[in-house]
């Protein structure tokens, strides 16, 4: 068939291409899941454990609305299906998204696929090739994932159930994305559009979940969950994600023969045809590159500092009769279990908007790769206000990011438990690990000007800070390696006392790392 | 006259990449002067050395009187660069760009911004993601253009225009040089150069190898010469300055050192003058005879004018 000639060179070619990135995506996934699972095993060692806590998330709102349907949940499987079914579907979403984007529009974007369709190749091969790559990807994940849980003694129909849920999963994302590529020639609306859908499935199953499950048919999630995996699987759902696949890809496949290479089916739109007073200065570019980014941070983490508010005021009771709970939030003395609770929370969400403050300040290396920088450091703007004007973003969008996550915490918190005077304490708990991000900014900013080829080496120092945050205990590493993360050092609120000493020194860490670099950056040739 | 660009044995090593390796160059006020040079030669890394961008290993560099690098964003107020390789932000439109680079350097002027958006038939509302390379170079140029910087840096500027464009950019830039304004233009268009260009300077792997007038650098080249003869053309071989000689009866074909020109002329008067036709040598036969002993090292059978003359000879 002439229109599918060459897709067999085009999967090796994108396997070649794309290996470390597919394989990363289906380990950390794998990975997650399996970790939440031994996890639970621990958690939750005796019957007697697996139904109270079962007891406590029947009707727990909060947990079904971030969890899932409750569906067996006094069963180890059941219980493990709830605590990672969703996060790993919407996990399993997001790559297939990305992935499909990766192999189809960026291509074209780039003006490669034209060069690659000049060959002998079929005007379909291209999203054949892709559809096989992440099909491929979905299949593989799916088989990890029933082994692995197979492996920590779980049942094995349950588990081919959950594999297979992920999977379909995997497939609609791919259809839905192959079509959306379609009718866009831009990458970003394509990934920010399926990635809405997303999030509009989980919202959509959530509603249905925490009423009698008739909205979640309108999900592509609760699609995956009416599978009910280890819950008496319900196999005859699967029609549903099948048929989905097959008509999205189907409709790809007679839009790709509708539209010219390169374009898509709706024009885009145009822009200004003179610059915002905005666009007057470094700083004013920086705000209007970097702005969707901080939107997406901030959503993201708002969102996610709602889900622990939200569950907060069932701690107590749920860590009364928790004795594990119990030990690890009692590490922290002294406290109510509600503030350990809160403490854990700030420093979670902090680490995570860490991320924020690196990506804002790496944007230098790309501006400067793509040699956008030396457009503007060729007009009378210094070194200095060009490379400071992201870090500006980066320092300012890491105040709005764990202000609101902090906020998000303390304004659902404060609707469940009808008092909000927790709330500033809340927020003050998440700044006071500003100094600490503004760290990570300062090291890639330092890593920026001085080593601009190991810039990116400011994301390993992140990993690290999270491995150190949220597994340094139990990985049993030495205190001298903990005291290297700036989080280490700043205060624990609100289970400790203020101690304002620690935030200046690191301030000043952060102040001098980021002198050193903005230094380098201006005695060093660009672009490197 | 005032030199605005001054570089005397400028030195850049990448590494054990020697890119610069004793480049001179020299550009007065008023004039537009072009930059020659093959790939690589560089040309990029020179007006890098010149925005500041790369500071040299050594060597002089002079730019407004001040030094490139130390001194870079006062020197920025008074020049406008365009980028061989333009790459813009995808989601701004190319409106957006122009104003935000001139109002970056604090000199739009928003007339000649409509006028030349008009004249380089450019939609400003466009996404920079959706133009073309041609495009993208013509937001760069009007950017630059519209702005009243005494000195345009532009680093093969032209190269995605198609041929109307090019001719709208050459009036653009005699525009300029009549309001007194300098231009350092990097180009492999030659025909560009040798409309547009008072000076020019031919660089190769990093060094300047010729530099001065139109008129100055054809001094140094060869004239070609067609001569129909009474008497058979013999003994112009012994003449000084004469190169690939061809004779078929009485017709004469060669090239001559125009230092030699007037010895050879007279020997042909000599002879008894039926025809003469002489064409002076272009920037491209100038050009190839600099880099001749690099193509030939390529295994291109091009030694000098000559070979290109014959390679004429064939075509017609």
């Amino acid at each position: 068939m002439s229109a599918l000639t060459g897709t067999g060179t085009l999967v090796r070619f994108g396997l070649r291409r794309a290996r470390v990135r597919m394989l990363v995506w289906v380990l950390g996934i794998e990975l997650l899941v399996i970790f939440t699972a031994v996890s639970v095993k621990n958690l939750y060692p005796t019957q007697e454990s697996l139904d109270k806590v079962a007891a406590l998330s029947q009707d727990n709102v909060a947990a079904i609305v971030f969890n899932g349907p409750p569906q067996a949940l006094n069963t180890m499987g059941g219980q493990i299906a709830f605590q990672t079914g969703t996060t790993g579907l919407v996990l399993v979403g997001l790559m297939s998204i990305f992935m499909f984007g990766f192999f189809t529009r960026v291509e074209e974007e780039n003006g490669r696929t034209e060069l690659l369709l000049a060959t002998v190749l079929g005007r379909h091969a291209p999203l054949v090739a892709a559809f096989i790559l992440v099909t491929a990807m979905n299949v593989v994940l799916a088989g990890l994932v029933t082994l692995g849980l197979i492996g920590q003694d779980l049942p094995v129909v349950g588990s081919i159930a959950f594999g297979v849920s992920f999977l379909a999963l995997g497939l609609v994302f791919t259809g839905i994305t192959a079509m959306a590529a379609q009718i866009t020639e831009n990458t970003r609306v394509v990934y920010g559009s399926c990635a809405a859908l997303v999030g509009l499935s989980f919202v959509l199953r959530a509603v249905g979940d925490i009423g009698d499950g008739t909205v979640s048919w309108l999900s592509p999630i609760g699609w995956s969950q009416k599978l009910r995996p280890y819950a008496g699987e319900q196999w005859w759902t699967l029609v549903v994600p099948v048929v989905a696949t097959m008509v999205t890809f189907a409709a790809a496949w007679r839009l790709t023969e509708r539209r010219d290479v390169g374009a898509g089916l709706i024009q885009p739109r145009p822009g200004r045809p003179t610059a915002s007073a905005l666009l007057s200065s470094p700083l004013g570019l920086a705000v209007r590159l970097q702005r969707g980014s901080l939107i997406g941070w901030s959503v993201g983490l708002v969102v996610l500092g709602g889900t622990y508010g939200s569950v907060a005021n069932q701690i107590d009771q749920f860590v009364q009769d928790n004795k594990e709970l119990a030990d690890y939030f009692s590490a922290y003395g002294g406290a109510t279990l509600t503030d350990a609770f809160f403490t854990t929370t700030a420093l979670t969400l902090a680490l995570i908007g860490g991320g924020f403050a690196v990506q804002a300040v790496l944007r230098t290396v790309s501006e400067e790769g793509s040699l956008r920088s030396e457009l503007l450091l060729a007009t009378p703007i210094s070194r200095a206000a060009w490379a400071g004007s992201h870090l500006v973003i980066a320092v300012v969008g890491s105040v709005i990011v764990l202000g609101l996550t902090g906020l998000g915490t303390a304004v659902i918190y404060g609707i469940i438990v009808g008092d909000f005077s927790t709330l500033p304490r809340l927020v003050g708990a998440s700044l006071a690990y500003l100094p600490a991000v503004w760290v990570l900014a300062g090291l890639a900013l330092l890593l920026y000007g001085v080593v601009p080829r190991a810039a990116l080496a400011a994301w390993a120092a992140y990993a690290a800070m999270i491995v150190a945050g949220f597994l340094g205990d139990v990985l049993n590493l030495p205190q001298w390696v903990l005291g290297l993360s700036p989080f280490d050092h700043s205060p624990a609120l609100p289970a400790n006392d203020f101690t304002l000493l620690p935030l200046v020194v690191i301030t000043a860490v952060a102040l001098a790392l980021a002198a050193i670099g903005l230094v380098g950056f201006r005695r060093r040739d660009t672009p490197v | 006259m005032t030199a605005i660009i001054e570089l005397e044995g400028l030195v850049k090593t990448f590494g054990s990449t020697r890119a610069l390796d004793g480049l001179d160059l020299l550009v007065e006020e008023g004039t537009v002067h072009g930059f020659l040079g093959p790939n690589g030669s560089g040309k990029t890394t020179t007006i890098r050395v010149l925005l500041g961008l790369l500071r040299a290993d050594t060597g002089r560099a002079r730019l407004f009187g001040g030094d490139p690098w130390r001194d870079a964003v006062n020197l920025h107020r008074r020049l406008a660069y365009v980028p061989g390789d333009v790459n813009l932000w995808p989601k701004l439109s190319g409106g957006e760009v122009i104003d935000l680079l001139g109002r970056l350097r604090g000199d739009l002027d928003a007339r000649r911004r409509a006028e030349l958006l008009e004249r380089f038939e450019l939609d400003p509302r466009k996404k920079a993601r959706t133009y073309s390379k041609g495009n993208r170079q013509k937001v760069a140029l009007v950017a630059a253009l519209s702005s009243s910087a005494e000195l345009l840096i532009l680093d093969e500027p032209t190269s995605g225009l198609d041929p109307i464009m090019e001719a709208v950019f050459q009036e653009c830039i005699r525009e300029i040089k009549t309001e007194g304004r300098t231009v350092l233009l990097s180009s492999h268009i030659l025909a560009e150069v040798e409309a547009l260009c008072d000076g020019v300077s031919i660089i190769r792997a990093g060094r300047t190898v010729q530099s001065g007038t139109l008129t100055d650098l054809r001094h140094l080249t060869r004239t070609a010469i067609t001569a129909d003869t009474v008497r058979p053309p013999t003994g112009l071989d012994r003449l000084p300055g004469v190169h690939g000689l061809k004779v078929e009866n009485h017709r004469a074909r060669f090239d001559v050192d125009t230092d030699h020109l007037d010895e050879a002329v007279r020997a042909l008067t000599e002879l008894g003058l039926r025809s003469l036709t002489s064409q002076p040598p272009t920037l491209e036969e100038l050009f190839l005879r600099q880099y001749g002993d690099v193509l030939a090292h390529d295994g291109v059978a091009v030694k000098g004018a000559e070979e290109v003359k014959s390679a004429e000879e064939v075509a017609r």
